[in-house]
C-alpha cells in the first residue's frame, strides 16, 4: 500500500483514513506493507510493516537499474507547485528531504537526474522520487495487489504494477476538481488520469466522487466503487468545564476555496443580527484566512468572531469540547472525517449536501454550501431549540460509532478478492 | 520714510526655533489566543514592553535628556525645548527605568523645558468620544503637574491630530494654544511658519510643524541616498537662515526617539544636536522658545479652516494609519462601544485595560497601507501581518468586554 503520509505527521484527512484501513484490513486478515516517503518512527504500525522510502536501498547495478527503468515510465514534471498539502507542512517536508539530499544524490538518482536535468526541489520531485523508488519496493517484495492513495501515489502504484505485474488499486480520497474547483492543475489531473486509468479498479470515498471520476475523467462505471471512509472510535472525553458563557460555532479545516469558509462568515454575521450570546471560531490556516479575517471585520463581527490559526491536536479535541454547534459548508467535500469526530464529542453538525459523508449521516441537518440563509438557519436552530439540539447530541455518537473501519476494510478486501487470480 | 520704516520692520521681526519632542511607549499586546477568553486576563506582553523601555532609555532617553541638559546649562537658558510624555510611557518609566522620570525631572528643573498635554493613554478618543477624551486629557494633565510641577497649557492631540471640532473642544479645556501638522492641503499658499487661531474658537493659538525641516532631521538625517547626506549643523542653518523676512517661528516637531533609536548613535545625530543650540545662538538671529513663549512673542495671522481631521502621518497627513480599512473600524468601533459601560466602571484594573487598550498604535499595526509608508510602518510593528494584529486585539478585546459585562 502506497500513501503519502501516516499518523501522526499528517496534513489533513488522507493519512487518518490510511490508518483506519489499514487497521481494519488487518483485522481481516490481510497483510499490509504500507510505504510512505517518509517514516518518522513515532508511528503506531502494529500488526503490519510500515516502510521508509528513503530507506530503501537503492545502490542498484547498472543492469538492475535499466531493468527498472524498462518496466516502467517515469511521470517527470516540474513545478512549484503544491496543490493538496498545506504551505506549513510542506516547508517542514522538505526540510525533512534536505537533509535526505546529498544522500539520495550519491546514490543512483546522480545519474538518473542527470539525463533529465530538469527537477526542481518540489512537490513534483518528490512524487517522481516515490513512483522510482516503488519500482525498487515492488522488485524486492512480495504481495498479491497494490493499493495507492491519491495522486501522489499514482506514479509509484504504477511503477509497482509495471515491475511486478500485480493488480493496482487506485483509491480516490479526492481529486483536482475539489482541490481547486474548475481551474484545475493540468499536471496533477493527468498523473491522475494515468492512475486511474492504469488501474484494474478504483474506490472513491463517496459516491459524489464516483461519479466525478466516471464523469471528469473518462472512467468506466463498472471500474469504480464506493467505499465510505469511517472514523476511529475515540474514548468519550469528559467535556472540561466551560470558561465562556457564550455559545460556540465552530469551523475547523483548511481555509481554502474547497471548504467554503466565507459561507460560514456570511452565516455568522446573520446570525450575530439576531442573537448576541454567541461566538463563532474559525481554525485553521490557509490561502483564504486574510480574506476571510477581512469579511469578518467588515461585517463589524470581529469581536464575536475569532481565528485561531491551525490547531494540533489536543487543541482541536479542546475546541470540539468546546462547541455547540459544528459547520462543515464545504463547496466540494470528497467525503470529510471531521464531522463525524465532531459528532463523536457529541456536536450537533451542519454540514453542506456537497459533501460525501452527507451520504451517509441521518443526525447532521444538511443545507447547499451556497445557501447562506440555510446555514444561518440552522445555526440558529441547533443554539435556540432544545429539541433538535438534544436530539442531535443523544443520536451523533451511536451513529457516528456504528461507521467503523473494519467495515470499511472488509470492503476493501472484497475488492482485493475480485482481482485476485481465482485458481 | 516709507523705506525706513520697512527696514525697521525687518530689524524687529522675530524669529523662533520651537522644538517640541514627543515621548510615547505603548503596552503592546501579548500573543492572546481564542483559548484565553474568559480565561486569562493579562493583556499585555510584559516582557517585550521591558525589553523595550528598557533599550530605549538606553540608547535615546538618557543620553538625550543629559545632552539637552548640558547644553541648556552651557547656553545659560538659552536653549529651550518642549516635550509631551505619555501616560503610557510615564507608566512604563516608573515600572521599568525609574531613572527616566527622574533624568526629565531634572531638565523640568532648568525651567527651560515646557511639558505639554495630551491623552492619558496616546488614544484616538478625540475622533469619537468627548467626554472620554477630556477626562484622558485632564489625567494627563495632572499627572504631568504632580511629576514636573508645570500645569500644561498648551495641548497636543495624539499623532497631532486636529480638526476644528477638536480645536473647539480643546479650548473648552481651557488650552491656550494646540499644535498640529503643516499639511500642505490645508495650508495651500500659506506658510507653517507664523501662528495661526482655531477657525471657531480664536483664542485657541495654533503652532504648525514644518515637516520639511523637522523631517530632515527625523527621518533623513542617516539617509545616504538623500542628496543632501550627510546633514551638518552648519549646512542645516543655512536652510534655517532662509526663512523669509516675514515668517517668524519654525516649528519643530518630532519623536524624541529620533536620537538614538530611528537615528542610532553612530549616524552622528548626538553630535548634529550638540552643535546645533550653540551655531544658532551664535550665528543666527533665532531664538529658541518653547509653545507657550510662542504664543506670548507672536501675533496670530488668520484662521485655519481644518473641517476634517489630519495628522503627521504618512504622506496623506489624514487618519488612514490608524482608521479607514475594516480590520481598524472594526476594532474601533467594538472598543468605544464599551464608552458607556466603562462611564460608571470603578475597577482600577479594567480602567487600567481600557486605557491602555486605546493606545493608537494597536491600530496602526492593523494598518494595510503596505506599499507607500511601509517601511515606516514596518519598523514599529511587531505582528507579521495587520491581519493577527486584528485577530489578536479583538480576542483581548473580547475577553475585555466579558470582564466588563460581569462586574
Amino acid at each position: 500500500m502506497f500513501g503519502w503520509e501516516f499518523p501522526p505527521h499528517i496534513s489533513g484527512g488522507l493519512g487518518t483514513a490510511c490508518y483506519g484501513m489499514v487497521k481494519g484490513l488487518i483485522y481481516h486478515d490481510v497483510e499490509v506493507l504500507f510505504v510512505t516517503p517518509k517514516v518518522f518512527g513515532d508511528e503506531d504500525s502494529e500488526g503490519f510493516r510500515l516502510l521508509d522510502a528513503s530507506d530503501v536501498d537503492l545502490t542498484l547495478s547498472r543492469e538492475e537499474m535499466d531493468e527498472i527503468w524498462s518496466k516502467m515510465t517515469m511521470i517527470g514534471v516540474g513545478s512549484y507547485l503544491v496543490p493538496y498539502l498545506s504551505p506549513e507542512f510542506f516547508a517542514q517536508y522538505s526540510e525533512e528531504i534536505m537533509k535526505d539530499e546529498k544522500r539520495i544524490k550519491e546514490t543512483v538518482f546522480q545519474a538518473r537526474f542527470k539525463f533529465e536535468g530538469k527537477y526542481g526541489k518540489d512537490l513534483f520531485e518528490e512524487v517522481s522520487r516515490y513512483g522510482l523508488i516503488a519500482g525498487r519496493i515492488a522488485q524486492a517484495e512480495t504481495f498479491d495487489v497494490i493499493h495507492a492513495h491519491d495522486w501522489m501515489t499514482y506514479p509509484a502504484g504504477i511503477a509497482a504494477k509495471q515491475v511486478s505485474g500485480k493488480p493496482l488499486i487506485v483509491h480516490v480520497h479526492a481529486t483536482e476538481f475539489d482541490r481547486s474547483g474548475e481551474h484545475v492543475n493540468q499536471r496533477v489531473y493527468d498523473i491522475e488520469r494515468a492512475g486511474m486509468h492504469a488501474a484494474d479498479k478504483i474506490i472513491a470515498v463517496s459516491n459524489r466522487t464516483r461519479q466525478v471520476i466516471i464523469d471528469r475523467y473518462g472512467v468506466h462505471p463498472d471500474k469504480v466503487e464506493t467505499v465510505h471512509n469511517a472514523v476511529m472510535t475515540l474514548p468519550e472525553q469528559q467535556k472540561p468545564e466551560r470558561w465562556i458563557n457564550d455559545k460556540i460555532v465552530t469551523f475547523l479545516g483548511r481555509i481554502t476555496f474547497q471548504k467554503g469558509p466565507d459561507y460560514f462568515v456570511e452565516a455568522a454575521a446573520m446570525v450575530l443580527k439576531e442573537m448576541k450570546n454567541v461566538r463563532f471560531v474559525m481554525a485553521g490556516s490557509g490561502d483564504m484566512l486574510e480574506k476571510m479575517i477581512m469579511l469578518a471585520a467588515k461585517h463589524r463581527i470581529g469581536d464575536r468572531f475569532h481565528f485561531t490559526g491551525f490547531l494540533k491536536g489536543q487543541e482541536v479535541s479542546d475546541l470540539f469540547n468546546m462547541s455547540d454547534v459544528y459547520v462543515m459548508p464545504s463547496v466540494s467535500e470528497p467525503f470529510g472525517i471531521s464531522p463525524l469526530e465532531a459528532m463523536q464529542s457529541r456536536v450537533p453538525v451542519i454540514i453542506s449536501k456537497q459533501s460525501g459523508v452527507s451520504e451517509i449521516l441521518n443526525h447532521a441537518i444538511k443545507t447547499d454550501f451556497w445557501d447562506v440563509e440555510a446555514i444561518a438557519d440552522a445555526i440558529y436552530a441547533l443554539l435556540n431549540y432544545k429539541g433538535i439540539s438534544t436530539m442531535f447530541i443523544r443520536h451523533a455518537r451511536e451513529e457516528v460509532e456504528a461507521l467503523k473501519w473494519d467495515q470499511v476494510g472488509y470492503k476493501v478486501n472484497n475488492v482485493y478478492q475480485q482481482l485476485l487470480p481465482t485458481d | 520714510m516709507y523705506i525706513n520704516n520697512y527696514c525697521q520692520l525687518i530689524e524687529m521681526s522675530t524669529k523662533i526655533i520651537c522644538f517640541y519632542f514627543q515621548v510615547h511607549q505603548p503596552f503592546r499586546l501579548r500573543q492572546y489566543r481564542f483559548f484565553d477568553i474568559g480565561k486569562k486576563h493579562n493583556y499585555f506582553d510584559d516582557f517585550a514592553n521591558r525589553n523595550i523601555c528598557r533599550k530605549v532609555a538606553d540608547k535615546c532617553y538618557l543620553p538625550m535628556n543629559q545632552l539637552l541638559l548640558e547644553e541648556i546649562e552651557k547656553h545659560g537658558n538659552q536653549f529651550r525645548v518642549s516635550f509631551s510624555i505619555t501616560g503610557t510611557a510615564l507608566d512604563q518609566f516608573e515600572q521599568y527605568t525609574p531613572e527616566v522620570i527622574e533624568s526629565f525631572k531634572r531638565l523640568a528643573d532648568t525651567g527651560c523645558v515646557e511639558f505639554l498635554a495630551e491623552t492619558y493613554s496616546h488614544s484616538l478618543a478625540a475622533l469619537t468620544n468627548k467626554e472620554e477624551f477630556e477626562k484622558q486629557v485632564q489625567k494627563h494633565a495632572q499627572r504631568i503637574e504632580q511629576l514636573f510641577g508645570q500645569k500644561p497649557t498648551v495641548f497636543r492631540n495624539t499623532e497631532l491630530i486636529y480638526s476644528d471640532d477638536i480645536g473647539e473642544v480643546v479650548h473648552g479645556l481651557g488650552f491656550k494654544g494646540m499644535l498640529t501638522e503643516g499639511a500642505r492641503h490645508i495650508l495651500g499658499w500659506k506658510s507653517p511658519n507664523l501662528l495661526y487661531y482655531n477657525a471657531k474658537q480664536p483664542e485657541l493659538r495654533l503652532l504648525l510643524k514644518n515637516f520639511s525641516l523637522s523631517d530632515d532631521i527625523a527621518f533623513r538625517f542617516s539617509q545616504t541616498s538623500w542628496g543632501e547626506w550627510p546633514l551638518t549643523a552648519e549646512k542645516y542653518l543655512t536652510w534655517v537662515k532662509a526663512l523669509p523676512w516675514n515668517e517668524e517661528v519654525i516649528n519643530l516637531f518630532m519623536d524624541y526617539e529620533t536620537f538614538g533609536e530611528h537615528q542610532w548613535k553612530e549616524t552622528g545625530i548626538f553630535d548634529f544636536m550638540h552643535a546645533l543650540p550653540r551655531m544658532v545662538i551664535e550665528e543666527s538671529e533665532f531664538t529658541f522658545n518653547t509653545p507657550s513663549e510662542v504664543l506670548e512673542k507672536l501675533q496670530p495671522v488668520a484662521p485655519l479652516n481644518v473641517p476634517y481631521p489630519i495628522s503627521w502621518a504618512d504622506e496623506e497627513r489624514d487618519l488612514s494609519a490608524w482608521l479607514g480599512n475594516d480590520l481598524q473600524d472594526d476594532a474601533f468601533q467594538a472598543l468605544y462601544a464599551c464608552s458607556q459601560a466603562m462611564e460608571n466602571c470603578t475597577d482600577p484594573q479594567l480602567l487600567k485595560d481600557w486605557a491602555y487598550l486605546q493606545t493608537s498604535d494597536h491600530f496602526y499595526y492593523m494598518c494595510t497601507k503596505f506599499f507607500s509608508d511601509g517601511d515606516v510602518h514596518k519598523y514599529f510593528n511587531h505582528y507579521e501581518t495587520p491581519y493577527e494584529a486584528y485577530t489578536n486585539y479583538m480576542n483581548a478585546l473580547s475577553d475585555f468586554k466579558i470582564r466588563l459585562e460581569q462586574q
